[in-house]
C-alpha cells in the first residue's frame, strides 16, 4: 500500500480502473467502447483547463479566473462568428487565444510585477472578466443558430472515432510534457515552486516564469472558451460559471500539491478523467444529477487526504534500532 | 591586477577575483564600505566577522543578489558587473550556502543542473548527457549516494555535497562557503574539508565563512577580517592568533574564558525518568537540581532538542514520567509545561522562538500573556512594565520597546526570546544552542546571564554543540550519542576528550 | 552597536504623521468619503435614510461572515465554503419549517448546521493538517452537493410570518434599522474588542506571524483555528437565517458566489492573505464602501454583473496602489 502511495498516478489509475468495472457490472452500457469515447470528449476541456490550473500551481500560484476567460474568450470568438460566419475556422480560434492570452497577461503582470497575491488578483479578474462579457455583449447572448455553420462544426469533427477537441486536448498534454519535462524552462517552474529562494539564486528570473505561466494559462483557456461556445452552442455571461473549482479539483484529485512545485500531467489527466467518469456515470447508474456535486466534493476531501498521507514527513530516525526497522522495512 | 599584497600566496597562484573598493547602503545602514581584496587560485580564504559586519552582504554581492552601490569586481583581470545571479554564475562564482538552498522534490541531478541544464540540438534537455555529468562528478568527490534520488531522501551533509557538486558542474573557479559546517557532525565536517583540500589543489579559489576558529585555522590559508562593514584587517593564517583574530573582529579583547560563578547547588527541581518516544530518543532520565547549570552535549542529530521539545509537551512521549519538585506532572502541550514551571528557549531563533513582526513588547510577553489581563483586557502599561524590566536587565539595544524583532540583530533577537522565557517565570529553563549564530559580543553577555540565572536559583538545561560553551558554564554534562543518554560527567572529573570520544565514540562501533 | 555605552529605550517609536496617513485605514475613510460624496451627487435618492436602510439588507449577512472570515484569514487560513454553509443551513431551516418545528427551533437550525460545517473544516484542517484552501473548495461542494441532493429542483418557500417578518422588518422604526444590521453592528463591535483588545487577539496575531513560534509559547494553534472555523460555520449560519427570512424562500443555489464577495470584502479591508495583520475596522469600512457602491450603482439602474467588474476592479487597484507608489517613492521594498 505505502508502495502504491508512492506512485500516485498508478494508485490514482488503479483506482479509476476499478470504478470503471464497478460502474459497468452495474450499467454494461457504461464500457461500450463508444460510451468510453464519449467520457473522453466530454472530459478534454476540464482536462486542458486542469494542465493549464497545474502549471500556475506549480510555481505556488492560482487561477481562479480561468473560467471567466474561458467564457469572456467564447464570447467574443461567437460574437465574431455572428458577424462574419464565413471566416475559416482558424480565424475564431485565433481570435479566443488571442483574447485569452490577454487576459492571462493582464493576471500575470499584476502578479509578476507588482507582486499582489495570484489569489487576490484572479479573485478580482474572476468578477472582472465574467462582468466584461455583459458590458460587451450588452447583455445579449449569441445562439448557435446566429454562429454560422464553420465556427460550430469544427468541435463535431471525428478522427478515429474522438472528436477534434480530444485531439487538441491531446496535443496541448503532449506540448505541457515536453515544455515541462524537456525544457530548461519548464523544469524551472518546478525549482520555482519548490524553492523559490533557491531558484532565485540559480539564475531563475521568479517574474517571467509567472508571468509565462498566467499567458500560457490564459491562452488555454481562451482556446477552451472557443470550444465550450462552439459544442454547446451558445455564448452568455454565465457559462462554465463555477468550473474554476472543478478545474482545482481536478488538479488536487491529480497528485499536484497546492504548496507549489510537484505535479505532473499524468496525474492531472487523470484527475479530470477520474471527475469527467463520475459526471457521465451518474445518468447511467441512473442517479440523479444533484449527486454529482456532493460526490465530487467527497472525492476532493478523500483525494486531499490520500495525498497529505502520502506526503507526510516521517519523524526522524535516530535510534538506531528506528534505523534498523526503516532499512529493513524497504 | 591589483598588487594589494605584499606576501607570497602560499600556493603561488594567480589572482582569481578581485573586488576593488565594494560600497553598499541600505536604507539607514552602511552595509560595507570600500572593500576591497583578493582571491588567488589554490587558496583557501576566511572571511571572518560578528553577525552583521557584511559577510553576507559580500556574498550576495559575489553571487549577483546585490548591486554594490560603489567599487569593482574583477574576474581574471577583467572588470565585471553582476547584475543577477545568472552573471555571476557565468562567470564561474559559485556559493555553497548556510542553510542549504535546494529543491527538496526533485532528483539530485536536477538539482546540480538546475540553471544551466545541458540541451541538445533541439533545445530539448539532453537527460543522458545530464546523468552522466552527475554521475561523474559525484564520482569525484567519493559521494555514496545516486543521481536519481530525491534530494528529500538525502542528509543534510550529502546535500552539502550536491551543492559543491554543483559548484563543480560548472567548472566554478571561486567557490564560497556560507557556514557550511553549521549543522554538520565531526565525520561530515571531516568529509567536507577533505573536499576542500581537493578543490585548493584542483587550483580553485575559496572563500570559507565560519564562526568556529578551529575550523579556520584547519582550513584556511588566508583571512580576511571585516567590522562594521570595513576590511579591519587581512593576512595569512599561519602568521596570527585565535586571540588577535578575535580583537580583530570585535575591536576590543574578548575575555574567551567562561568565569564559573559559585553557586550553591539546592534541591532537585526536575527528575525525568525513561522518557522516550518511538523512532528519536529512548530512556532519558536524569535529575537537576535548583542552581545547576546542566549540559547537554552530543552531535548534531543526536537527539539532545527532540528529547527537549517532548519534555517542553510539543511532541507526545512513548513512555516516561516528569517529576517536578517531587510531584509527578502530565503536560501535554507547551501550556501545560509553562504552567508547570517549564521554559523552552528553541534553538531556531527565527522560525520557533521570535515573531519577528511583533515589536519587542509583544515578543516579550507572548508566553506570558494571561499574567497582563486585566478586567477581560490586555493592560499595556503592565506588559511595559515587564518589557522593561527584563529589557533593560538582558541589555537589550534598541530604539523603543515596540520595534519590530526584524529590525534587530541576531543577539538582540535572542535576547528578546530569552527576555519571553523569562517572563514566563520558570523554575526550569531549557536553553537550546542559545548563542548559535550569534556574534562575540552577544555571546559573552548570553554566557553571563546563564550563570546569573543559575544563581537566582533557577535550574538550567543548557544543549549545546560548543563544546567550551558546554565545559565553561555547566556543572555536570549529560552527553547523548544516537537518541540515549550514554555518559554523565561531573565538573573537576571531565575532559574535553572523554566527552568527545562518548559522544562520538560508539558511532564507529555500531 | 559595539558601544559598550548604552542609550535608554523609549517606551514607543516617535509618531510619524505619514505613517497615520498611509495607514489603511486612513486611506479606506477617505475612500468612503468618495463614495459617499460621488453617489450623493449622481442619484438624489441616495441619502434618503430608508433607502440607506433598505440598502445594508444587501450587505449585512456576508458582513457578518466577513468579520469571521477575517480572523481566519489572519490566523493563514481561509474558508471558501461559506456560501455552501448557507446553503445547506438554509435547507436545514427549510426542513425544520416543513417538519412544523416550532419558532425557536427555526433560528435554531441554521446555526447548528452552521457549526457542524465549521467542525468539519476544522477537524480536517488542524486533525489531518490539510491546507484550508484545498479543503474548503472540497466542502464546498459537498456542502452545496448535500442542498442539492436534498432539494433537487424543488424550492422551498413556505415560511411562517415569525420567521419572514425577522427578515423583512425593522429591529427599530426610527432610524429604521434591520435586524441583521443591528446584528453585524454588534458583531462588529464584539470582534473589534476582542481581536485589538485581549489576550486572543495578540494570540491570533501571533500564529500569523509565526505559527511555529506561537505553538512554542503555549499558544494552543491548533484548538484557535478549530473554534475559528466552528465560529466562520456559526456567523454563516446565523447569515443564513437571516438571508431564508428575508427572502423566504430556500433553493440549492442560494447565495451562490458569496465566499468571494466575502474574502473581498476581508481583502480590501486590508487584512493581508498571507496572514498576520489586519484590522476589525479597517474591514468594517471596506464592508460599507462595497456596500455603498453596490447600492448607489443599482440606484442609478447598473446591471449587477457590471458592479461586480467594477468591485473587482476596486479590489485589485486598492492592493495595486499602495504598491504602486511605494515604487515610485522608492521606499523600502
Amino acid at each position: 500500500m505505502s508502495a502504491l502511495l508512492k506512485h500516485r498516478e498508478l494508485a490514482l489509475a488503479i483506482i479509476i480502473a476499478l470504478m470503471i468495472a464497478g460502474i459497468g457490472t452495474y450499467a454494461p452500457a457504461f464500457v461500450s467502447f463508444g460510451n468510453i469515447l464519449r467520457v473522453l470528449n466530454d472530459t478534454s476541456i476540464l482536462a486542458m483547463l486542469a494542465l493549464a490550473q497545474m502549471i500556475v500551481i506549480l510555481t505556488r500560484g492560482i487561477d481562479l479566473s480561468t473560467a471567466s476567460n474561458l467564457a469572456l474568450s467564447g464570447m467574443i470568438s461567437a460574437s465574431l462568428a455572428q458577424n462574419s460566419p464565413d471566416l475559416p475556422v482558424i480565424a475564431y480560434i485565433a481570435v479566443a487565444l488571442a483574447t485569452g492570452m490577454l487576459l492571462g497577461l493582464i493576471n500575470g503582470s499584476l502578479i509578476s510585477i507588482l507582486g499582489i497575491p495570484p489569489i487576490v488578483v484572479t479573485l478580482g479578474t474572476l468578477a472582472i472578466f465574467r462582468g466584461l462579457i455583459v458590458v460587451y455583449g450588452g447583455g445579449n447572448q449569441v445562439n448557435a443558430s446566429e454562429m454560422g455553420d464553420v465556427f460550430q462544426n469544427f468541435p463535431k469533427l471525428n478522427i478515429f472515432g474522438l472528436s477534434s477537441i480530444f485531439w487538441i486536448m491531446a496535443g496541448v498534454a503532449i506540448a505541457i510534457w515536453l515544455f515541462l519535462n524537456m525544457t530548461r524552462t519548464g523544469r524551472a517552474l518546478y525549482a520555482v515552486g519548490g524553492n523559490p529562494v533557491a531558484a532565485r539564486y540559480c539564475g531563475i528570473d521568479l517574474g517571467r516564469q509567472q508571468l509565462l505561466v498566467y499567458v500560457l494559462a490564459g491562452a488555454i483557456s481562451g482556446v477552451c472558451g472557443y470550444l465550450w461556445v462552439s459544442r454547446y452552442g451558445v455564448a452568455y455571461s454565465e457559462i462554465a460559471s463555477g468550473f474554476e473549482l472543478t478545474v482545482i479539483a481536478a488538479c488536487v484529485i491529480g497528485g499536484v500539491s497546492i504548496a507549489g512545485g510537484v505535479g505532473s500531467v499524468t496525474g492531472t489527466l487523470l484527475g479530470a478523467l477520474f471527475l469527467g467518469i463520475i459526471v457521465n456515470a451518474l445518468p447511467v447508474m441512473q442517479i440523479t444529477p444533484f449527486w454529482q456535486m456532493a460526490i465530487s466534493g467527497a472525492v476532493i476531501l478523500a483525494a486531499v487526504v490520500v495525498n497529505a498521507r502520502a506526503e507526510k514527513r516521517g519523524v526522524k530516525l535516530i535510534l538506531p534500532e528506528a534505523r534498523r526497522a526503516a532499512a529493513g522495512a524497504q | 591586477m591589483n598588487p594589494s599584497h605584499e606576501n607570497p600566496p602560499p600556493n603561488g597562484g594567480g589572482t582569481v577575483l578581485s573586488l576593488g573598493g565594494l560600497s553598499k547602503s541600505f536604507p539607514g545602514v552602511r552595509a560595507l564600505r570600500d572593500v576591497s581584496f583578493d582571491l588567488k587560485a589554490g587558496e583557501v580564504t576566511a572571511l571572518i566577522g560578528e553577525n552583521g559586519a557584511g559577510k553576507s552582504t559580500i556574498v550576495k554581492i559575489l553571487t549577483g543578489i546585490y548591486v554594490p552601490d560603489e567599487g569593482q569586481i574583477a574576474v581574471n583581470g577583467k572588470p565585471v558587473r553582476f547584475s543577477s545571479p545568472r552573471d555571476s554564475w557565468g562567470a564561474g562564482i559559485a556559493a555553497i550556502h548556510q542553510e542549504t538552498v535546494m529543491f527538496d522534490e526533485l532528483n539530485v541531478t536536477e538539482n546540480i543542473f538546475m540553471g544551466h541544464m545541458p540541451v541538445s540540438g533541439t533545445k530539448l534537455v539532453d537527460w543522458q548527457q545530464m546523468r552522466r555529468r552527475a554521475t561523474e562528478l559525484l564520482k569525484r568527490i567519493d559521494a555514496d549516494f545516486s543521481p536519481d534520488a530525491k534530494l528529500k531522501q538525502l542528509s543534510v551533509a550529502q546535500k552539502h555535497m550536491v551543492e559543491i557538486t554543483r559548484a563543480l558542474s560548472h567548472d566554478a573557479s571561486v567557490i564560497i562557503m556560507d557556514e557550511p559546517t553549521a549543522a554538520l557532525s565531526r565525520h561530515e565536517i571531516d568529509d567536507l574539508f577533505r573536499i576542500v583540500a581537493q578543490l585548493k589543489s584542483e587550483g580553485r579559489a575559496i572563500v570559507f565563512i565560519s564562526h568556529k576558529f578551529d575550523e579556520i585555522f584547519h582550513v584556511a590559508d588566508r583571512f580576511v577580517c571585516l567590522r562594521d562593514g570595513e576590511k579591519v584587517g587581512e593576512g595569512l593564517i599561519a602568521e596570527v592568533t585565535e586571540p588577535k583574530l578575535v580583537s580583530l573582529m570585535v575591536g576590543r579583547p574578548i575575555d574567551q574564558v567562561f568565569p564559573k560563578r559559585d553557586i550553591a547547588i539546592g534541591e532537585t527541581v526536575l527528575k525525568v525518568e525513561g522518557l522516550s518516544n518511538a523512532t528519536e530518543f529512548a530512556d532519558i532520565a536524569f535529575e537537576l537540581r535548583r542552581g545547576e547549570i546542566l549540559g547537554f552535549y552530543g552531535l548534531v542529530g543526536a537527539g539532545r532538542s527532540e528529547a527537549m521539545q517532548c519534555l517542553f509537551g510539543m511532541t507526545p512521549a512513548l513512555t516516561g514520567s516528569v517529576t517536578l519538585h517531587g510531584q509527578k506532572v502530565t503536560i501535554a502541550s507547551p501550556a501545560d509545561a509553562i504552567a508547570a514551571g517549564i521554559s523552552y528557549v528553541p534553538e531556531d531563533r527565527q522560525q520557533q522562538g521570535a515573531v519577528l513582526p511583533f515589536g519587542i513588547r509583544e515578543n516579550v510577553t507572548l508566553a506570558s500573556i494571561s499574567q497582563h489581563v486585566k478586567n477581560w483586557f490586555l493592560s499595556k502599561p503592565s506588559e511595559l512594565d515587564t518589557v522593561r524590566k527584563l529589557g533593560t536587565r538582558l541589555d537589550v539595544r534598541a530604539a523603543h520597546w515596540e520595534q519590530t524583532l526584524g529590525e534587530l540583530s541576531g543577539g538582540n533577537q535572542q535576547k528578546v526570546v530569552i527576555a519571553k522565557w523569562l517572563a514566563a517565570k520558570p523554575k526550569v529553563i531549557i536553553l537550546d544552542e542559545p548563542t548559535k549564530g550569534i556574534d562575540v559580543g552577544s555571546k559573552a553577555a548570553v554566557h553571563d546571564f546563564i550563570g546569573e540565572l543559575a544563581e537566582e536559583g533557577l535550574a538550567v538545561i543548557l544543549v549545546s554543540s560548543e563544546l567550551p560553551e558546554i565545559m565553561g558554564l555547566s556543572d555536570r554534562v549529560v552527553v547523548m550519542q544516537e537518541g540515549r543518554i550514554v555518559s554523565v560527567m561531573s565538573r573537576g572529573s571531565w575532559s574535553a576528550e572523554a566527552i568527545v570520544s562518548a559522544a562520538t565514540g560508539a558511532r564507529k562501533a555500531a | 552597536m559595539n558601544s559598550p555605552k548604552r542609550a535608554a529605550v523609549a517606551d514607543a517609536g516617535p509618531r510619524n504623521l505619514a505613517d497615520g496617513l498611509l495607514r489603511w485605514e486612513s486611506i479606506l475613510v477617505l475612500l468612503l468619503a468618495i463614495v459617499i460624496a460621488g453617489n450623493t451627487a449622481i442619484s438624489p435618492y441616495f441619502l434618503d435614510i430608508y433607502n440607506l436602510s433598505d440598502a445594508t439588507y444587501n450587505f449585512s449577512e456576508k458582513a457578518l461572515v466577513a468579520l469571521a472570515m477575517a480572523l481566519l484569514i489572519i490566523v493563514r487560513e481561509i474558508d471558501l465554503s461559506v456560501a455552501a454553509i448557507i446553503a445547506v443551513a438554509s435547507l436545514a431551516t427549510g426542513l425544520a419549517a416543513q417538519a412544523g418545528l416550532p419558532l425557536p427551533a427555526l433560528f435554531l437550525a441554521g446555526p447548528l448546521v452552521g457549526i457542524a460545517c465549521g467542525m468539519v473544516n476544522g477537524f480536517l484542517v488542524t486533525r489531518l493538517a490539510l491546507p484550508s484552501i484545498v479543503v474548503t473548495i472540497g466542502t464546498m461542494s459537498l456542502f452545496r452537493g448535500i442542498a442539492q441532493v436534498v432539494l433537487g429542483d424543488q424550492v422551498i418557500n413556505k415560511y411562517p410570518a415569525g420567521l419572514t417578518t425577522i427578515g423583512q422588518s425593522y429591529f427599530i422604526k426610527w432610524p429604521p434599522l434591520p435586524y441583521s444590521f443591528v446584528l453585524f453592528l454588534a458583531a462588529a463591535v464584539v470582534f473589534a474588542i476582542v481581536l485589538h483588545k485581549t489576550a486572543i487577539g495578540r494570540k491570533l496575531y501571533a500564529i500569523g506571524n509565526n505559527p511555529m513560534a506561537a505553538r512554542f509559547s503555549g499558544i494552543p494553534v491548533d484548538r484557535i483555528r478549530f473554534w475559528l472555523f466552528v465560529l466562520t460555520g456559526l456567523l454563516a449560519g446565523i447569515a443564513a437565517t437571516l438571508l431564508t427570512a428575508r427572502i423566504g424562500s430556500t433553493r440549492p443555489n442560494i447565495a451562490l458566489g458569496w465566499e468571494l464577495d466575502i474574502i473581498t470584502m476581508v481583502i480590501l479591508g486590508g487584512v493581508s492573505i498571507a496572514g498576520g495583520s489586519g484590522t476589525i475596522p479597517g474591514v468594517v469600512l471596506a464592508i460599507f464602501i462595497l456596500g455603498l457602491i453596490t447600492f448607489g450603482l443599482s440606484l442609478i439602474n447598473v446591471p449587477g454583473i457590471v458592479i461586480s467588474v467594477i468591485l473587482g476592479c476596486l479590489l485589485i487597484a486598492s492592493i495595486a496602489l499602495p504598491i504602486v507608489i511605494r515604487k515610485l517613492l522608492g521606499r523600502r521594498a
